[in-house]
């Protein structure tokens, strides 16, 4: 989403001015414990910071401040992405709607701005940045998420609605939102890719059932849906019939750019992309009575040396994609790179941390939980597409080496091997 | 280097490109192997036409840059030169060359002469070993009357035997003083070291009693602590950049190798598990770029977050741009290990690059000094 509108641009200064009045007027300051995001809330609690960030992002729609970079007919600001770091920077210490950014703006939003009609893009771009509407994503499945081709909840066409069956997985935040952008099969009788069809569905009706799944650190924010016979009318189908894979395309650009998004309104230094910051880290090392250990400060410095190296990295991508210079595809060096450094600061944080970050004790304070912070590294290099899959993406589609051979290219989609629990 | 140039740069980057092209192929890098100074004064001057010695000069000395920032053009060349493996002391030969343009008019005679390439000079800055790592200055500098006195070691000096002036680095009291020293002064020993270049050359300089008028002085007498640190920046920064540009090439000839190169009736490019260690180099090569041109602009700019940077460059690209080189041996195969073979022109360019300035592990405790003072970041 870049701006649309011609004439006259807000200048940087005075938007920061307005910006600022805002914040110091309207936000309360950031509480560190939500800001941290290792926080595992109670369900009421969860409920009540929602409704409090859907306020928040109404008071920015109405100040002028939401949809930095989305076109004004739209809602939005009809600004740049200069526009939307200074608000990031104006924000810094203070609250936001967090549970807002992903996915509902990324990737959700912003592929509906894409692909949308543009009745679809009146109906629901303005809705979102007024907070109205929450976005999750039905992609993944139980038979498999990265072979996202592979998707078998079905679509069957019946007069001008479609009826969808099948199950979704790994759905962020489902519980408490509002609308889903949903891939299911609406043509089993050919290849894969050119069988899928994308569609918008509100997610709260009688025939979804949602279920939480509990992670293995007690975080509930992950759910599994089972659709049974949703009715969603063809006015909700988002790009043709059979041509969602084209969709889709552009659904896992925008997952991968994720925090390099201009369509993000994070504080400055708040961005959940690592386990933590460089500072934290030395503030584990001297919980842990070890800053003036030379082997922890090599660790100290490494991790803030990976954490600076993966914000250059994402700024070049990012300056390097928008001037046409890298391909969409270079979007997934960052989706890797993120991976190395989030697994290689929880090790960090670990080792710091000693005993202590096994057996701990309430005040034990940064040290605290880093041992299941370790149990769920592997998170940041499953989530939002395995980091396998972006390696495949650079090495294929960046450096241009052969594909992997697949054993379900170029047959129908019905006569592809599965998984023996996906058989029918 | 960075992915945007603009048209002036661009133009900039590839003549120098050219010219190492046809002034130092591989086969002339091969021929230098054994010449004591490593590369000849014609090729030097020659380059210094080009605007290899001048990015850092203020226009009153006869320097000045392409874009507004010397700095950031200086590592277009360093690129270019890290790409060819090219001969030649560009970081110290700049590094000096901007500290006497700083300096103000006294050195503008030595300035002049290291722009338009008829004379070398070099920064005698690390110190022999206990006393060798990052920052540490034991060098002894003292005022007598109307001269000063140098006396102490250093150790690795680039081309020192081909300079004509010595940047020495010395303490005077608590604080640190430079002193533009002839190479030829007596008192000054200059022994030649072994090192792992093919075309770059070392020295070990002793300065015994070594008596020079204190007109030679640069800067400030024990007052030079932050021009230290700025050209140790400068020489970093330098120093990374050609490390990515010897990165780049290795990469790159490695990529080529796994389309060309069949095992089993495939090119190795088609195997999943080497291509995802093509991927992950690409992201190390990416990130590397990424934060050697931040450290440039940021020292370009003297930004407060410049240190930082560069240290965070240092690190980076000397940790990972080494196992990016070793994997690229290792997909070669035995071939990789081999003389005749072009991939260890690079590999030594950046092994030696990783060496210099404060090793990857200097520079993270650097960087943990940094974190310490820090209030608060995120």
């Amino acid at each position: 989403m870049t701006t649309q509108d011609t004439g006259e641009v807000e200048d940087l200064d005075g938007f920061r001015q307005r910006a600022r009045a805002f914040v110091r007027v309207n936000l309360r300051p950031a509480d560190p414990a939500v800001v941290s995001a290792r926080l595992m809330l109670p369900e009421e609690e969860t409920l009540a910071a929602v409704a409090r960030e859907r306020e928040l992002q109404r008071m920015l729609f109405d100040a002028g401040l939401a949809g930095i970079c989305v076109p004004r007919e739209y809602g939005g600001q009809g600004l740049t992405p200069d526009h939307q770091q200074v608000l990031n920077s104006e924000l810094a210490g203070y609250e936001y709607p967090m549970r807002l950014q992903i996915p509902t703006f990324v990737p959700c939003a912003a592929v509906l701005f894409d692909r949308g009609t543009e009745e679809q893009k009146q109906r629901h771009l303005p809705a979102i940045l007024k907070g109205d509407e929450l976005w999750v994503q039905f992609l993944s499945e139980p038979s498999g998420g990265s072979d996202m081709a592979g998707a078998l909840t079905n679509a069957v066409r019946d007069g001008d609605e479609w009826v969808l069956n099948g199950s979704k997985l790994w759905t962020t935040n489902a519980s408490w939102s509002d609308w889903a952008l949903c891939l299911a099969r609406t043509n089993w009788d050919v290849p894969k890719h050119r069988g899928l069809t994308v569609f918008m569905l509100p997610i709260r009706q009688p025939g979804i059932e949602i279920r939480p799944i509990e992670m293995l650190n007690g975080s509930k924010e992950f759910c599994q849906e089972f659709l049974t016979d949703v009715r969603v009318p063809d006015s909700h189908r988002v790009g043709d019939v059979d041509d969602g894979w084209s969709v889709c395309i552009r659904w896992m650009f925008h997952e991968r750019m994720l925090f390099n998004s201009p369509l993000l309104t994070i504080p400055a230094g708040a961005a959940p992309g690592s386990v933590v910051s460089p500072t934290s880290m030395r503030d584990i090392a001297r919980d842990a009575a070890r800053l003036q250990d030379p082997a922890a400060r090599d660790l100290v410095g490494e991790a803030y040396m990976l954490t600076v190296a993966k914000g250059e990295l994402e700024r070049r991508l990012r300056e390097g994609i928008a001037a046409g210079v890298l391909s969409d595809q270079a979007a997934a060096i960052g989706r890797v790179f993120g991976a190395l450094v989030s697994t290689r600061t929880t090790d960090i944080a670990f080792e710091l941390a000693g005993d202590t970050g096994v057996a701990w004790a309430n005040d034990d304070g940064t040290l605290a939980n880093r041992g299941t912070d370790f149990l769920m590294r592997q998170a940041g290099c499953i989530g939002g597409g395995t980091a396998e899959m972006a390696r495949n993406v650079i090495s294929e589609r960046v450096l241009g080496m052969p594909r992997e051979p697949a054993a379900d290219r170029g047959i129908a989609f019905r006569d592809a091997p599965r998984s023996h629990s996906a058989r029918t | 280097m960075r992915l945007v140039l603009s048209s002036d740069q661009a133009f900039f980057r590839d003549t120098t490109a050219k010219f190492l092209t046809e002034q130092a192929p591989v086969g002339e890098l091969r021929r230098l192997r054994h010449d004591p100074a490593g590369f000849d004064g014609e090729y030097w001057r020659q380059g210094a036409q080009l605007g290899w010695t001048s990015l850092l000069v203020g226009e009153e000395h006869g320097g000045g840059s392409i874009s507004g920032d010397g700095l950031v053009d200086l590592t277009l060349v360093a690129d270019t030169f890290g790409r060819h493996a090219a001969p030649g002391p560009l970081a110290a030969a700049n590094v000096v060359a901007a500290a006497l343009s700083r300096a103000g008019d006294a050195h503008a005679d030595v300035v002049a002469d290291l722009v338009s390439g008829t004379a070398l000079a070099s920064w005698c800055v690390a110190e022999p070993r206990p006393h060798n790592r990052l920052g540490s200055v034991r060098l002894r500098v003292r005022v007598e009357g109307g001269d000063v006195v140098v006396n102490g070691a250093k150790r690795p000096v680039e081309s020192a035997a081909q300079a004509s002036h010595l940047l020495v680095t010395g303490r005077t009291g608590e604080g640190l003083t430079q002193v533009l020293v002839p190479a030829v002064a007596p008192g000054v020993s200059i022994v030649p070291l072994h090192t792992v270049d093919l075309t770059r050359r070392f020295f070990a300089v002793t300065f015994d009693d070594v008596r020079v008028p204190v007109e030679r002085v640069v800067g400030e007498i024990g007052g030079a602590d932050a021009e230290v640190e700025h050209q140790r920046q400068l020489a970093a920064v330098v120093g990374t950049a050609e490390a990515v540009g010897a990165m780049q090439a290795a990469f790159e000839l490695t990529v080529q190798w796994a389309f060309d190169r069949y095992s089993f009736g495939r090119p190795l490019a088609s195997y999943q598990a080497l291509k995802h260690r093509f991927a992950d180099m690409k992201a190390w090569l990416e990130a590397s770029n990424a934060v050697s041109d931040a450290a440039a602009a940021a020292v370009g700019a003297g930004s407060p977050e410049a240190g930082a940077l560069v240290s965070v460059a240092k690190a980076y690209i000397g940790d990972y741009g080494s196992r990016l080189l070793q994997d690229c041996v290792q997909l070669h195969g035995g071939i990789g290990l081999t003389f005749e073979h072009d991939l260890h022109l690079f590999l030594r360019r950046h092994t030696v690059n990783r060496a210099l300035d404060g090793t990857p592990a200097d520079h993270r405790q650097r960087l943990a000094d940094l974190v310490e003072q820090r209030e608060d970041a995120a």
